[in-house]
């Protein structure tokens, strides 16, 4: 089990790197996040929306940003967790997820880190922006 | 195609939902998860959980459980093509596990425009209760929608 001994600000989380997002990766994540909006799966609808192919859902990127904090610390530290999204990821893309510490903080009588996170594609592009409070004991 | 400001305190229907252990683990595929404790019901256990956990991001299935999950935007004169996910932001108060039924009341709470009506923006905020009444979790989203037939 992971241990949030040690963590300090600007402690950096091991970063998190996702394979080329497929097609198939977005049809399994339309069924199973019940996000069915056909731009996200059909190319015809895709283009008529003026878009040159579909592209990935944003939730399926906050998903991935997830997986980084719940490798780090077991879910239920989780308190908050937020992101804006910056850019699209376009089907193929490879995202990388990064975080670091930013500031530790008492509250309720609990020590809390909040993180800084990120979304980066292979070509630089940033797609999500994000925060998260997680609890540290 | 400006929204009607006046949207703003509306309150959509509420959305139920039996959280199945099925359904988190197709979550949890398709998300690329590794970690058994979200696929296999007695890791889980043995990790001191009542049951399979739902990912963090996984309350946002919630409030697309409904026949049409996107009426609320069609209510609001907003083409699906149009939209795209702005902001999202989950304070969590509790973990939700396969056999959880949850239920989702969200409420418009503004509506804004921005680059003389190019781009408009529609935020929500929900709460989701556990069977027992519980508070799970509060969502908080922004919907983005692109006019692109407006010149700013």
């Amino acid at each position: 089990m992971t241990t949030a001994h040690g963590v300090e600000v600007g402690t950096e989380l091991p970063p998190l790197r996702i394979p080329p997002i497929t097609r198939t990766t977005l049809a399994l994540f339309a069924g199973a996040s019940g996000d069915h909006n056909p731009i996200h799966i059909d190319i015809d609808v895709a283009r008529s929306a003026g878009m040159e192919d579909v592209f990935a859902h944003g939730m399926l990127s906050m998903a991935y940003l997830g997986r980084l904090l719940t490798e780090w610390v077991p879910q239920e530290r989780i308190r908050s967790y937020s992101v804006r999204f910056s850019a699209i990821t376009p089907v193929h893309a490879e995202p990388t997820c990064s975080g670091r510490v930013t500031s530790i903080d008492s509250v309720h009588g609990e020590r809390r880190a909040t993180l800084d996170l990120t979304v980066e594609l292979a070509d630089g592009t940033t797609t999500l922006l994000g925060e998260a409070v997680i609890a540290l004991d | 195609m400006a929204i009607d400001p006046r949207a703003v305190g509306t309150e959509l229907e509420p959305v139920t939902m039996d959280v199945e252990r099925g359904r988190l683990r197709s979550f949890a595929k398709a998300i690329g998860e590794t970690n058994q404790i979200y696929f296999d019901v007695d890791i889980a256990r043995e990790a001191g959980y009542p049951d399979i956990p739902a990912p963090p991001t996984f309350l946002c299935a919630l409030m697309l459980e409904r026949p049409d999950p996107f009426d609320w935007l069609a209510d609001l004169g907003v083409e699906l093509q149009r939209i795209l996910h702005g902001e999202q932001k989950f304070t969590y108060h509790a973990m939700v596990y396969a056999g959880s039924r949850l239920t989702a009341r969200s409420r418009i709470v503004d509506v804004y425009a921005k680059k003389g009506g190019a781009l408009e923006f529609i935020v929500r905020e929900t709460e989701v209760t556990n069977g027992d009444g519980t508070k799970v979790a509060e969502l908080n989203d922004v919907v983005i929608v692109r006019n692109p037939e407006v010149r700013a």
